[in-house]
């Protein structure tokens, strides 16, 4: 029986994890912004060299053959693997099973709170070309992803050993536009970046059409004063362009500024009520919101805790963005073999139901679905029949055609990029 | 002690340096080692400083001028960051230091009367009292921050049944608004405010409100003629440890603003810590400074740098 823990798991999540910025919560303790860690200095300090990583060869000179060494330290996100109490414990049973079958220990942590400052964390060593501590690290798709790669900060993968990943991964996290073939990543999970909202509001605001479909809601004066935007320099403006007919992913800069006039023009009318990072959550939860950009898995956990009062999620009908947290082994990993043997591990189709019904975001593994409604024929309980038939963590393929991904920005086009998009939220 | 301090250590130096001049071998090997106590207690805390403070700063100075991100920062001679940063953020900028003063003047407002009464009237409780003010302050600022986001929600604890009664419409709100932010600043630097201006307070000769009255002053002929001149050191006090933290801050607008209340501290943060741009965000960051010391050098010219300092050390 899965224990869901006493916290409202949406709201932990809300507050701690989601992409941009757990910066403003947790880093904010009263420090003030020149306050930087000497390590982060440091870390701009030795960023000359990294232009030639002294790492060799094409896998960063991993040796992919060796034996495993029995540990894999696991850097991950808060309330993102499934976890169960036992006696009074918290284990985590794919874990578990992992080291039953490997024998292989798992030091998991769930440090990472954001990508940005995750990356700003661990820039100085891979930077120097020493290890991080971790032999595996999940980061989203993006910009800091981006830059990990660009900087060749992370370990080439072997393709010979993800026999699971080969035969059970969805076609959507096989070969991404971020990273081709594959080479660096395996998706860990994914999520939709769409519509949240709360049909009680709405149908108050707005009686004569009290559902929301479209990104055009979004911006309808009908809601002014009601409606949660994304402050960030990604979902903002992706699903901004979505919105317009405009693919994201090959987008140009006047569509950029195109985005940005009806975004200005959207704050200048009033009708946005704040920009948020993950605290949307809570706006909406609080009646803040009527409408606001929002994470799916967000939304489906809050549905599921029962302190919801039936919020929505929409995927407009102009699309919803689809952004994937990936695995990865960052330069100077201690156990890169064990790293590899468990990022192909969770691609069994039992172990990633185990973790989907638990997780509730889209699932890199569509076949799992079988676990979970077995989970159902086994407990009768109807949680498990909801998860597998929720379209938030197996979507039908009718939705995964509505899906786009954020755009691929080079450094100068992100500078320009976040120039454009950033005075929108921050003004 | 301060002031005992001072002439003391001059003595020392000064004889020390006769010393060098001609005194005979063994008192000259005592007075060396004593000239050079005072190097040796100052030695961890320039260390400290120079360590965690002057170097990281010079080395900001180099990356505010060169161009990149972190991981890939060039250096160079880009004076233009500073032009680029100032055009971009100028109306943050205004705007932080608007909301700053009038922070400022409403937690000197506030705090005046708290630490009068405390002072004055507090007896023997007066240090029960201050532990009072300080309490809620041992809670996180964010947590802290946070709650007014749950106090003042739309349908919360105060504004849900007001609404409900029908006193308030329904689109009234105070979060993501200045009124918010304002306030959240005004709460978490309060007692910035009120401690120096206890400090000043407590000081008081009583003496010398009763002189006052010897002489027929009425009550607030008291306060204006003696009360306040001899409390301003702690206001200039309590005005610069107020303003100064107040203008930097970014939670508060983070947390309790809206679409038009960006403070600098969250741009500066942004671009750091999200953007990575390090060059810009450290050349905002030397403007924010720059703004600052040179304020509080003019301020305290003005006012006398006795005055602010002497209150400050108390």
């Amino acid at each position: 029986m899965t224990d869901h823990p006493n916290i409202d798991p949406a709201w932990l999540r809300g507050m701690t994890m989601r992409r941009m910025s757990r910066r403003d919560l947790f880093k904010a303790g009263g420090v003030g912004a020149s306050a930087l860690s000497l390590g982060a200095i440091l870390a701009a300090c030795s960023s000359s060299d990294s232009s030639s990583p002294a790492a060799s060869g094409s896998s960063g000179g991993v040796d992919f053959t060796a034996e495993p060494a029995g540990t894999l330290d696991f850097a991950n996100w808060p309330l993102y693997i499934d976890k169960e109490k036992v006696n009074g414990e918290v284990v985590r049973p794919s874990l578990l099973q992992f080291t039953d079958q490997t024998g292989i220990e798992v030091n998991y942590r769930e440090v990472i709170q954001g990508n940005n400052t995750f990356f700003g964390k661990i820039q100085p060593q891979l930077a120097a070309g020493q290890s991080t501590g971790w032999d595996l690290i999940v980061i989203t798709n993006g910009e800091t992803l981006t830059r990990l790669m660009t900087l060749d900060y992370l370990v080439e993968l072997p393709t010979d050993m993800r026999p699971n990943f080969d035969k059970y991964a969805d076609v959507s996290v096989k070969d991404p536009a971020y990273d081709p073939g594959n080479k660096f990543t395996m998706a860990w999970q994914s999520g939709l970046t769409g519509i949240a909202w709360d049909p009680k509001q709405v149908a108050e605001l707005r009686p004569d059409n009290p559902t929301i479909t479209s990104m055009n809601d979004l911006f309808d004066p009908a809601f002014a004063g009601k409606v949660g935007m994304f402050g960030d320099n990604a979902d903002m403006p992706n699903l901004t362009l979505l919105g317009m007919g405009i693919d994201p992913t090959t987008s140009t800069p006047e569509d950029w500024n195109a985005a940005a006039e009806k975004l200005i023009a959207q704050r200048d009318d009033g009708i946005v009520r704040q920009y948020y990072e993950q605290n949307y959550i809570n706006a909406i939860s609080n009646g803040d919101v009527a409408v606001t950009m929002g994470w799916s898995g967000d939304i489906f956990q809050t549905n599921l805790s029962g302190d919801s009062e039936g919020l929505q999620f929409a995927v407009p009908d102009e699309g919803a963005i689809i952004w994937t947290d990936n695995m990865m082994i960052p330069k100077g990993a201690a156990h890169p073999v064990d790293a590899m043997m468990y990022m192909d591990y969770v691609y069994d189709p039992d172990v990633a139901g185990q973790m989907a019904q638990w997780i509730n975001y889209i699932t890199p593994v569509p076949d799992s679905k079988a676990f979970v409604l077995g989970l159902f024929d086994d407990t009768g309980d109807e949680y498990y029949k909801n998860v597998a038939e929720s379209p938030l963590v197996y979507p039908t393929p009718a939705d995964t055609a509505k899906l786009s991904t954020y755009r691929v920005l080079t450094e100068d086009e992100q500078l320009e990029w976040n120039g454009i998009f950033q005075p929108i939220y921050q003004s | 002690m301060a002031d005992q301090a001072r002439p003391r250590l001059q003595d020392l130096m000064g004889s020390s340096a006769q010393a060098a001049e001609g005194g005979a071998p063994p008192a000259r090997k005592a007075n060396r080692r004593k000239r050079l106590v005072p190097y040796g207690l100052a030695a961890p805390s320039v260390l400290w400083l120079l360590v965690f403070f002057l170097i990281p700063t010079l080395y900001m100075a180099f990356i505010s001028l060169g161009s990149g991100f972190l991981g890939n920062i060039k250096f160079g001679t880009n004076f233009s960051n500073y032009v680029e940063v100032l055009k971009t953020y100028d109306k943050q900028f205004i705007r932080s230091v608007i909301y700053a003063l009038i922070v400022t003047f409403l937690a000197l407002c506030i705090a005046y009367p708290l630490a009068y009464w405390i002072a004055l009237y507090g007896g023997r409780r007066k240090n029960v009292f201050i532990l009072l003010i300080l309490l809620p302050f041992f809670v996180s600022f964010v947590i802290r921050t946070v709650q007014w986001q749950f106090i003042l929600a739309d349908t919360g604890i105060i504004f849900g049944p007001l609404k409900n009664l029908g006193l308030l419409s329904k689109n009234f709100h105070v979060l993501s608004t200045p009124v918010a932010v304002i306030a959240g600043i005004t709460y978490n630097f309060l007692p910035f405010t009120v401690l120096p201006l206890y400090v000043a307070l407590e000081r008081l000769d009583p003496r010398l409100l009763e002189a006052g009255r010897d002489l027929y002053a009425n009550k607030v002929t008291t306060f204006l003629k003696v009360v306040w001149p001899l409390s301003l050191p702690g206001v200039f006090a309590a005005f610069l440890l107020t303003f100064v933290p107040a203008v930097g801050d970014f939670v508060n607008s983070q947390i309790l603003g809206g679409p038009k209340t960006t403070m600098i501290g969250q741009i500066i943060q942004t671009l750091f810590q999200t953007n990575f741009d390090y060059p810009h965000g450290a050349a905002l960051s030397f403007i924010l400074m720059a703004f600052l010391l040179i304020g509080a050098s003019l301020y305290a010219k003005v006012l006398g740098t006795e005055a602010v300092t002497s209150a400050a050390a108390r």
